[in-house]
């Protein structure tokens, strides 16, 4: 009967609809970790940047983050499911995706996965319920009386999400208010431990001679931090946009508001813009130092890795990567009179240059044989012919980009995270 | 009787774990059942692989598909053979066109003919799963659905691997791939059901020369045993630090 199937055209190799081989590459290698693979280590970054983020307000105090911390909180929560996306719609086998949780094989990277994901999802979703109860108990006591079934509903909903405790006397709100900055700080080194460890899974594959380094998490977490910052600061600079947008509408171009506005804005967007360049320049130099390493110690697998790298992956890494990714918005931050819009544009293509590194390091990892005499290239998917290349190719990358936003405004409905102008 | 939020959270926390562990998770199994599944103690699986004898007939990779139920004419394969010609000017040409299966015919390799004359040296190697007696597929594996027997062989269950492609990746001989029907990893077995039974592996049995042989490494009179003692064999890749144990003798410094 399978002979019959593949005679038949039904049956197809996992890989063989993405990967062009190359000269001699063992039969059974193909492209097995594309682009949602790219996607993981991407995702978790984004989470505990914006995590990270949120916590400085809780815990250190950054009055000027009161703004962003509720939107960084409540937005680091609808990415989190969609960190796991990427490994679940990789799976052969999804339905399986919870054995991970209850038959852990502790020395495999990615079982901690489980127990450090759960632990950051509980530890989110709790210091989320500290923030908003007060909100929840006010809604339920608001909505008391109201006609209407979505009244009701609503009602019910937030009287469920209270838990119960409809204390709002002022020991107790300032209890909340302890229990968010406790929850806020055991959250940053959880928040660095999730993505540290993606890059140990990537680091820990001896069998492959680009990922294989002890300097892979670090570069996993300075690039994440990267990235997480950047993309606060870019939607921080959205939201202060629009915020200026309608002040402007309201009160006309010249009040005093908007140019205050325009001040605070600019002033928070320096000052953590000094320290977007500090973690961009160590990550940065830890690649390099990496790269440096491996062409001076030229082991066996440097004559393919240089050929992929200085050759067949040079626009990728050097122009796409290095270049627009890391150079060009490093200059256009350190450059005098900083602007909004020149920091957009940097913070635009830092995003750019981080998912670069992780496509690079990914797909870069698997453009080599490990005969180290061939090639393997990955041709991603654009218009999908089945699960597989839609699941691994751009249905399933944009799949993945879009749901966090869907999410973020489902979760909004329940604990608005957007009232700036109260 | 007096139920207070906090004692009722506490006991339904505790009824919802309490309820989420299925019973049909443990399962009790016959003495018989438990040894068949940790395999013989007194043995350890061992291969063998005269690449002096190998013709690149293709006999044992059309018996290891057949046999194993890897689909004919997908070009994923549980063993296959390789074949390296190295010409004067030092340079290796190396091909394994469907894994070698439907033998080596015709004198072309990668699209042309290399001249007789410019031929220094030619020979085929036949390639499967180490079975190492430090195997970084287990390592990796997330839920340990791939595993070491007592008898050395690793194994996957297919009722229980996820199809994360972890150990696809951490393998260095690139032995593993996704079995298209099971979706699930996959990988040569030594042809586990068949040499616990006393049989021969079917690449062994199918092999028309004596190329490949397989055998128990702890007993010293095994031919397998002796020849790796007595004879000069080598692995391939030991810098990973696997320690495979499919032996090879004739293995050329070009072979990758």
């Amino acid at each position: 009967m399978l002979d019959q199937l593949a005679t038949n055209g039904h049956l197809i190799a996992h890989g063989m609809d993405w990967t062009i081989k190359e000269g001699f590459v063992y039969p059974n290698e193909f492209i097995y970790w594309s682009i949602q693979i790219v996607l993981y280590p991407y995702m978790t970054g984004l989470v505990a940047g914006a995590f990270v983020l949120s916590s400085l307000y809780h815990v250190f105090g950054q009055q000027d983050l009161k703004d962003m911390a509720r939107f960084s909180l409540v937005f680091s929560l609808a990415l989190l499911p969609v960190a796991m996306m990427p490994l679940l719609m990789h799976l052969q086998q999804p339905l399986r995706g919870m054995e991970v949780l209850f038959t852990p094989h502790f020395t495999s990277a990615i079982s901690a996965f489980g127990i450090v994901f759960t632990t950051y999802a509980i530890i989110v979703l709790s210091e989320i319920w500290f923030v908003y109860r007060t909100h929840f108990v006010e809604q339920a006591r608001a909505l008391k009386g109201k006609a209407g079934i979505a009244n009701s509903f609503m009602r019910g909903l937030f009287i469920v999400l209270s838990l119960g405790a409809w204390d709002l006397g002022e020991a107790a709100v300032a209890k909340d208010k302890k229990a968010i900055k406790i929850l806020a700080g055991i959250g940053i080194p959880v928040a660095c431990f999730l993505h540290g460890y993606a890059g140990f899974i990537f680091g820990s594959v001896k069998a492959n001679a680009l990922w294989m380094s002890p300097l892979m998490p670090v570069i996993f977490i300075m690039s994440a931090v990267v990235s997480g910052i950047a993309l606060c600061m870019l939607v921080y600079i959205i939201i202060m946009e629009w915020k200026k947008f309608t002040t402007t509408l309201a009160k006309g171009r010249g009040d005093e508001s908007v140019q205050l506005i325009k001040g605070a804005e600019l002033d928070l967007i320096l000052k953590t813009s000094r320290y977007l360049i500090g973690f961009l320049i160590a990550a940065i130099t830890l690649e390099l130092l990496d790269l440096i390493f491996r062409g001076y110690t030229a082991m066996k697998s440097w004559d393919i890795l240089r050929s992929v790298m200085y050759g067949k992956d040079f626009f990728n890494i050097f122009v796409l990567q290095y270049g627009f990714g890391n150079l060009i918005p490093f200059i256009l931050l350190i450059l005098p009179r900083l602007t909004i819009r020149r920091t957009a544009l940097a913070l635009v293509l830092i995003l750019f240059g981080v998912f670069m590194m992780r496509w690079n390091v990914v797909i870069g990892g698997q453009a080599f044989s490990l005969s180290f005499d061939g090639y393997m290239h990955y041709v991603m998917p654009i218009i999908p012919h089945n699960i597989e290349t839609f699941k691994e190719g751009l249905g399933g990358a944009l799949l993945v980009g879009i749901t966090p936003f869907v999410l973020f405004w489902l979760i909004n409905k329940v604990t608005p995270s957007l009232r700036f102008n109260s | 009787m007096k139920c207070s939020r906090r004692s009722f959270l506490k006991k339904g926390l505790g009824s919802a774990v309490a309820a989420s562990l299925p019973l049909s998770s443990f399962k009790f199994l016959s003495p018989a059942e438990a040894r068949a599944a940790v395999g013989d103690p007194a043995v350890r699986w061992g291969f063998l692989v005269n690449t002096y004898k190998c013709v690149g007939c293709g006999m044992c990779v059309k018996a290891c598909k057949k046999e194993n139920g890897v689909p004919y004419d997908l070009p994923i394969t549980r063993t296959w053979v390789e074949r390296y010609v190295i010409t004067s000017d030092g340079e290796d040409h190396i091909d394994s066109p469907a894994g070698g299966r439907d033998g080596y015919t015709s004198p072309k390799i990668e699209g042309k003919d290399i001249p007789a004359e410019e031929i220094t040296k030619a020979f085929f190697v036949p390639k499967l799963c180490n079975q190492c007696a430090n195997p970084a597929c287990v390592q990796v594996c997330p839920v340990g659905a791939t595993f070491q027997t007592e008898d050395g062989v690793v194994l996957i269950d297919r009722t229980w691997c996820i199809g994360c492609g972890y150990c696809i990746m951490a393998c260095p001989y690139g032995v593993r791939f996704f079995h298209p029907v099971y979706k699930v990893a996959d990988k040569c077995t030594f042809c586990y059901h068949r040499i616990t039974k006393g049989m021969k592996s079917a690449c062994v049995q199918a092999c028309p020369f004596g190329a490949r042989q397989i055998g128990n490494l702890k007993d010293p009179d095994d031919p397998v045993t002796k020849a790796i003692l007595t004879e000069r064999v080598a692995v391939l890749k030991d810098e990973y630090g696997t320690k495979p144990q499919v032996f090879y003798i004739g293995l050329d410094e070009n072979v990758r």
